[in-house]
């Protein structure tokens, strides 16, 4: 099969073989990053603009480098440096950059459904890189990179995701993107982090961290905000640390061989102990390393191919 | 459309071509010392495959093969429709190496372009040659093989295929005319 | 001055008529119903194949004038008014300045006489400036043609000033308009909490925020036996305290909106800031139990509440964009709908949108009795027709219908015997 997408906002509406597809892809451009000469001409000629409204380091990186690899012109502009300070909307903003004529925009925004906003005003194909609570696509495909490197098929698997589930666009898209490729996925965290209904879009949810990861073949940990300390949502890091923290020998719990994962940046000794966060399960290195190639393999996709529709 | 399918070459004549190519390699090379063969994804690589055996047949030696896949270098991207990328593999350094690409149909020239730019990218071998099963002419870019299976002139509404069995095995040339 | 509307199937709750009547009209006034009237020298309407009914009454508008005229202002919003067949409309007091003094209702009922296209009824603020601290002059407020009292926009946080409210309004005979919302629990939500808004990743506002408010106002509708008015009800919840209250003999009504008998979260798929509203759009129990309630009699009328915003409000993401749609030209044939599906009776759904608001409002419209004001709609019930924003007569054009094919409209709405609309 072959896949031309414009866009790519989420995983909710992409079927397993379009997954399978992109994680192919990814397999083939991974090899270029371990080269002496990290770089391909495949996007010669193509201008990447990465346009992020919240701080991210890891993210933003990451497609930078994937952009360049691939020879692209990337070019960073974040919400700190760019108009938003002026008022200027998202609209506008976004069409300033377009007259530009850039080839592929990334975003990060904090709105939720901003990148559809984008998408369904601008020409450029628009690659989703997080927004608000929603989606968070590429994560979640490095992930299942991540995952499929570590077992060979994610099939079957159980995944267990720990931490403030509804502030996390990495859950959401994990959820569609672990249902679709065969895995059974549950989750925890304290009540006031388990949204309403969550449990529609594909998942189990349990209230303790022990019985979701028990017999888990990867148990995923989400960083915890500190901001939240003190707000309705958790009364301290410290008491959130012994509830809901992955330390200690809690991954006795789970398959001998399972795989811990952290879309990062962790917070040691909050939701992961540091013996966890340094142990031989961790595979939090290769998920950083894996972004990269899933990440070479979006812009391509988007970049390539004939676009017979636009959406 | 009724499409005309006249055979060009059966199994045995493929198979003399492949076994010439690999004597013409051998003593231009003199020898298989620090010769490495590269067929280019798909129908180069099952030929290279081929090669390596008679060279090794013939000179008791064997010889460095790889693949190379060159979607990532071509200048196309826009107006394919099949974006699917394979893997090269190549297990040993190209610098200093001679490198023989191995592909089975020569046409535009644009797929050797690319393959040069990959092998390129991999490292500086010490020079690049070209050997194809069947040039069919209609060159867009100033390449020329170095070892040729079977010229064929073709018009542009004609195709060349190379049929494989399943174990990538050639076993025949035809050429479809519409 | 003498109009004839000839053979229109004249359906009129208030009257409890529904037949093919002619209906004379003289001076403005209603003088005479009856089969096969003589003109005379009246001018003939042939309303042959149509239903007549009282002009409709729109008992929750926002015309944004004084202070918002870029969103709409008093003329548009009649015109719209007189488009979707609606003569009178009740307006909220959420203007800037908003109307809690003479000044600002005297400034909108001679605007809507000098220049508007429907009778504006003024709903004043409870409180000054709607700040929720100080109760407004309502006993002055009342003589200068307010018919009720709200902060709509904003719920009354503090439930002594309430309850205040209702009592001081009960001494002038005038309901309050409760717009039901405790806002630290809707705490910064966009969208109706459940499974949509988890999602779309957006934040949620659940049922309770409603109910819980809904809940206090109607006990304090009960302990103060002041009338306390609903404004639109959208959960399930809602309605059940609403049909409870009243069988408990507490004086309270209630309305509810097309957008929330038609739509629910769902729609909110794609981002659609029109599809924001306060309150959201629910789900379909909550859509189903608003239909029961307006089956049932529980809800007493349909109402629009036509928010007019700019499309620089609306065309931004979605968290961040204004609340509330355009509603007045479309409210007609999505109540017809109800009929279509059965949901309702026509005598019913023009209930609904004549005489049961009129008599909430106190005001003497709603009717077709012989003397009263001669505001008549007259509806082609079969036409269909598609929705287009554009078209929409408003200044603003945020409908959650645009591109929807819909059935029925007003052909002619006619204010006190002149016709102020045709199509």
């Amino acid at each position: 099969m072959s896949f031309n997408p414009k866009h790519i906002l989420g995983i909710k509406n992409l079927t397993a073989d379009e997954i399978n597809f992109i994680l192919d892809t990814a397999e083939s451009f991974k090899e270029i990053n371990t080269r002496q000469i990290k770089k391909v001409p495949t996007l010669r000629g193509k201008t990447i603009i990465n346009l992020f409204y919240e701080a991210s380091t890891r993210t933003r990186t990451s497609f930078e480098i994937a952009g360049k690899r691939l020879s692209a012109d990337t070019v960073n502009i974040s919400a700190s440096g760019s108009s938003v300070v002026k008022g200027e909307t998202l609209e506008d903003t976004a069409k300033n950059i377009q007259a530009m004529h850039p080839d592929i925009i990334v975003m990060r925004h904090n709105a939720s459904g901003a990148c559809q906003y984008l998408a369904d005003r601008l020409d450029c194909s628009v690659v989703n890189a997080g927004d608000g609570m929603h989606e968070h696509p590429s994560q979640a495909l490095l992930d299942a990179f991540t995952i499929r490197q570590h077992k060979g098929s994610i099939n079957g698997l159980t995944v267990a995701i720990i931490g403030d589930i509804t502030h996390s666009r990495v859950v959401r898209s994990n959820i569609y993107c672990l249902n679709k490729l065969g895995a059974k996925v549950r989750l925890a965290g304290p009540g006031t982090m388990l949204p309403t209904g969550i449990e529609k879009l594909g998942c189990e949810v349990f209230n303790n961290l022990e019985d979701a990861i028990r017999d888990a073949d990867v148990v995923m940990m989400l960083r915890i905000q500190r901001e939240r300390q003190g707000t309705p949502l958790i009364p301290s890091v410290r008491e959130y640390a012994r509830f809901f923290g992955l330390n200690g020998n809690k991954m006795e719990l789970a398959k001998k061989d399972a795989i811990v994962m952290h879309p990062g940046p962790i917070n040691r000794g909050v939701e992961l102990g540091t013996a966890i966060a340094d142990g031989p399960q961790n595979v939090i290195l290769n998920q950083v390393e894996n972004g990269v190639a899933v990440r070479m393999a979006l812009l391509y996709l988007v970049a390539g191919g004939e676009k017979l529709n636009s959406d | 459309m009724a499409v005309e399918i006249i055979e060009i070459l059966d199994s045995d004549g493929v198979d003399r071509a492949i076994t010439r190519i690999a004597h013409e390699i051998l003593e231009k090379n003199a020898g298989v010392d620090d010769l490495l063969l590269i067929g280019i994804r798909t129908g180069g690589a099952y030929l290279a495959t081929q090669l390596q055996q008679k060279i090794t047949n013939i000179e008791g030696k064997d010889v460095s093969t790889g693949i190379i896949d060159v979607t990532m270098y071509r200048d196309d991207l826009e107006s394919r429709n099949n974006l699917e990328v394979g893997h090269s593999c190549i297990h040993v350094p190209v610098t200093d190496k001679k490198v023989i690409l191995v592909d089975d149909v020569l046409f535009t020239g644009r797929t050797i372009r690319a393959a040069l730019e990959a092998v390129i990218a991999l490292g500086r071998p010490q020079n690049i040659q070209l050997a194809i099963l069947v040039d069919r002419g209609h060159r867009e870019l100033p390449i020329r093989p170095d070892y040729i299976g079977r010229n064929i002139p073709t018009a542009q509404n004609e195709q060349i295929k190379v049929d494989f069995d399943d174990q990538n095995v050639p076993q025949a040339v035809h050429l479809l005319r519409t | 001055m003498k109009i004839l509307i000839k053979s229109g199937r004249v359906v009129d709750p208030a009257n409890k008529i529904d037949e093919k009547l002619d209906i004379l009209v003289v001076d403005g006034k209603v003088a005479e119903l009856a089969a096969n009237i003589d003109p005379g020298g009246a001018e003939v309407i042939n309303a042959a194949g149509l239903i007549v009914t009282p002009g409709l009454v729109d008992m929750h508008t926002h015309l944004r004038d004084p202070g918002y005229e870029y969103k709409e202002d008093i003329v548009s919003g009649t015109r719209a008014a007189a488009a979707g067949g609606v003569t009178s409309v009740a307006c909220m007091p959420n203007t800037s300045p908003v109307n809690d003094s003479l000044a600002i209702t005297k400034y909108i009922i001679s605007k809507a006489q000098e220049q508007g296209s429907a009778n504006v009824f003024p709903i004043g603020s409870i409180t000054k400036g709607m700040g929720g601290e100080l109760l407004t002059e309502m006993g002055e407020l009342k003589e200068g043609g307010c018919v009720g009292f709200s902060d709509d926009g904003l719920p009354v946080k503090n439930g002594e000033m309430m309850r205040r409210g209702l009592e001081y309004a009960n001494t002038f005979g005038v309901p309050i308009f409760t717009h039901a919302e405790d806002i630290s629990l809707v705490a910064g939500g966009s969208m109706n909490e459940g499974p949509i808004s988890t999602e779309l990743g957006l934040k949620g506002i659940p049922w309770v925020a409603e109910d819980a408010v809904t809940a206090r106002d109607i006990m304090l509708a009960e302990l103060t036996g002041a009338h306390l008015h609903v404004c639109h009800v959208s959960t399930k919840g809602s309605v059940e305290l609403v049909r409870h209250g009243k069988a408990r003999g507490v004086r309270v009504t209630c309305e509810a909106t097309p957008h929330h008998f038609m739509l629910t979260d769902e729609a909110i798929r794609g981002y659609d800031a029109n599809f924001k509203m306060n309150p959201p759009l629910r789900s379909q129990g909550d859509v189903d139990a608003v239909r029961a309630g307006l089956a049932d009699g529980t809800i007493d009328a349909i109402a629009t509440d036509h928010a007019p915003h700019h499309i620089d409000e609306k065309n931004v993401e979605f968290a961040i964009a204004m609340n509330g749609v355009v509603g007045l030209e479309t409210m007609l044939p999505l109540t017809l709908k109800l009929v279509a599906e059965k949901v309702l009776d026509l005598s019913k759904a023009i209930a609904l949108l004549t005489c049961q608001p009129a008599e909430i409002l106190g005001i003497d419209r709603g009717t077709l009795a012989v003397g009263a004001v001669a505001d008549i709609t007259l509806i082609n019930p079969n036409k269909e027709w598609t929705v287009e924003a554009d078209k929409l007569h408003s200044k603003s054009k945020n409908t959650s219908f645009d591109g929807r094919t819909v059935r029925g409209y007003a052909v002619r709405t006619i204010l006190a015997g002149k016709t102020v609309f045709e199509r």
